[in-house]
């Protein structure tokens, strides 16, 4: 088979929405469990390695620790949410639940199931960042009117990792194996993106290496220059970087996807 | 809805493969608007590969199928509008309620939001679900399961209906309840294929019926002829003893040899059995009528698929 049927441009509809739909009432139904986990674990963060070893850490690029990684809690809680929500989440749909099936007898096709789930993950990264920004803004680690930009974003990059995480789920032969994405890239990915430390401490091939492979570091880069209010010409070149990438990512999943689940 | 005068399905030649496996071989057959129309077969046989090919899931390889006038490769969404399907495997969205399912579903076919409330309503009066309306779908009993799957397939008043099995695993009420909805949709002209292990089923349900096995067609016709044409109108069944062997082969009757019987096809039982105790002196013969079960084992082999 030919490469190029990896990157055949899906044909969607409004129909996508209908999947959206059904994914955010069944969030609505498990409403206050849904909105905790995300909310707990950056405040961890923020509060252990923010103000706990932060307080040996008197300036790094210029703000103060926790400032310096308040933005990164938000990208990492983009990250999360949506990546998690088209492995795990759409995996047990797919699979365990046999709810594409059951979509797909009625006239939505499984593109526009997996765009639907796609866009999906990418709202739960902007719900997820909205709780965290405000959490930020209110410890007055935030830069206004600039941060706000970050909601609207948080989509896009919510989308990046949706899209990516599909691409794992796609592949897995059983949902034990999304571990190992969830390991061997996302983990490594919070903590070489610029998160918890600059990426000039690095040494400059794995410096290029991240800027090359690792989406979360041009959204950190992003974020950071929102939240500090200092924007800069290289956002940029991060945003094309993301844009491109989602793109590729997108067509890929669907693909991916569509040769799994039809035969 | 959408007015045929042609035939419902038309399929001729169909084939499909997975790799090396010939899943359905050529096989063609129509389908007439509000008939019943029955696909059975050992397990294997190409009955639900047939059945999605239909119903737009799974792409065909060769050969023509057409639904309502409509090529199914080319015509998914158009064709996907007027069906209802009811799959083999149950799918229910095990995160809403009885309710939310129908409503859920009914989103996907565009229904506007009252009319599908007021549609949900009456197919959960129809299936006798009203009182489980707010209950989780994994609560629910096997029958209660494929009744709201039936309900849910309706929810788009299909001019098709899809059957994969439909009573799969059910008791003798739960059975006999859906035959009779099956059965009522038919009266309203709605056309019904359905696949089934259940010979008895098939033989009540079905107008017309055809029996495969390894991706292709053995018979087609209606139950009452093909058990006629194959068998006959009734079974003798003897036990299979070494005279009994003996003596039927001194006769010219034919017979078929099982592990503890021996059955022989006919239309004249009564003279079949006269002969044997005369001729044979047998002491125990059974007589039954012949069914579409003695068909399908005749055809399909005893031999266990799987």
């Amino acid at each position: 088979m030919s490469i190029m049927s990896y990157f055949k441009l899906p044909s969607l509809s409004y129909r996508v929405l209908k999947v959206w739909l059904r994914n955010k009432d069944v969030f609505m139904t498990t409403l206050k469990v849904n909105l905790l986990p995300p909310l707990l674990s950056p405040l961890l963060y923020l509060f252990a390695i923010g103000l706990g070893l932060g307080t040996y850490i008197n300036n790094i690029e210029g703000v103060s620790y926790i400032e310096f990684i308040a933005p990164a809690m938000i990208a990492v809680s983009m990250m999360y949410a949506s990546f998690f929500e088209c492995t795990f989440g759409s995996y047990v749909r797919m699979y365990y639940q046999k709810t594409f099936d059951a979509i797909i007898a009625t006239p939505l096709t499984i593109e526009e199931v997996i765009t639907g789930e796609m866009l999906w993950g990418a709202t739960r990264s902007t719900i997820n960042a909205t709780l965290v920004v405000i959490i930020v803004s209110i410890m007055g680690l935030a830069e206004y009117p600039h941060s706000l930009l970050i909601i609207p974003f948080s989509f896009v990059s919510g989308f990046l990792f949706a899209c990516l995480g599909m691409c794992f789920t796609s592949i897995s032969p059983n949902i034990n194996t999304l571990t190992y994405p969830s390991i061997l890239f996302i983990t490594p990915m919070f903590l070489f993106s610029g998160t918890f430390f600059p990426l000039s401490l690095l040494p400059q091939i794995l410096q290029y290496l991240a800027y090359a492979i690792l989406p979360l570091t041009h959204i950190v880069m992003i974020i950071r220059s929102l939240t500090t209010g200092s924007l800069d010409i290289i956002m940029l070149g991060n945003f094309v970087w993301i844009a491109a990438a989602s793109l590729i990512l997108f067509v890929l999943s669907v693909n991916l996807m569509k040769k799994r689940l039809i035969v | 809805m959408v007015d045929f005068i042609a035939p419902v399905i038309v399929a001729q030649n169909l084939q499909k493969k997975f790799g090396e496996l010939v899943a359905v071989e050529g096989i063609s057959f129509t389908v007439e608007e509000s008939e019943v129309f029955g696909f059975l077969g050992p397990n294997g046989a190409g009955k639900t590969t047939a059945m999605r090919m239909i119903q737009c899931v799974s792409p065909k390889d060769d050969g023509k199928l057409e639904v309502f006038g409509m090529d199914v490769n080319t015509h998914q969404k158009e064709i996907k509008k007027n069906i209802g399907v009811v799959p083999q495997e149950n799918n229910l969205d095990p995160d809403f309620t009885v309710y939310e399912n129908l409503f859920v579903y009914s989103r996907y076919f565009d229904i506007p939001k009252k009319e599908s409330k007021e549609r949900v309503n009456s197919l959960l009066e129809f299936v006798q679900l009203e009182e489980k309306k707010d209950v989780m779908t994994y609560m629910l009993s096997g029958g209660m399961k494929r009744r709201l799957i039936l309900a849910r397939a309706l929810v788009n008043n299909p001019s098709l209906l899809i059957l994969d099995e439909p009573t799969v695993g059910l008791d003798p009420q739960a059975r006999h309840l859906l035959w009779e909805k099956i059965r009522g949709l038919k009266k309203q002209n709605v056309t019904i294929v359905l696949t089934t292990h259940y010979l008895e089923e098939a033989a009540y349900l079905c107008d017309r019926l055809v029996i495969m096995d390894y991706g292709k067609i053995l018979v087609e016709g209606d139950p009452d002829n093909i058990v006629k044409k194959y068998i006959g109108s009734d079974v003798v069944e003897v036990d299979n003893t070494k005279p009994v062997i003996s003596c039927l082969d001194k006769t010219d009757i034919n017979y078929e040899t099982l592990d503890s019987t021996v059955q022989i096809y006919t239309n004249e039982p009564k003279d079949i059995s006269d002969r044997l105790m005369k001729e044979c002196k047998f002491e125990k013969i059974t007589v039954r009528s012949a069914t579409l079960e003695d068909v399908f084992l005749k055809l399909t082999g005893r031999k266990l698929r799987e």
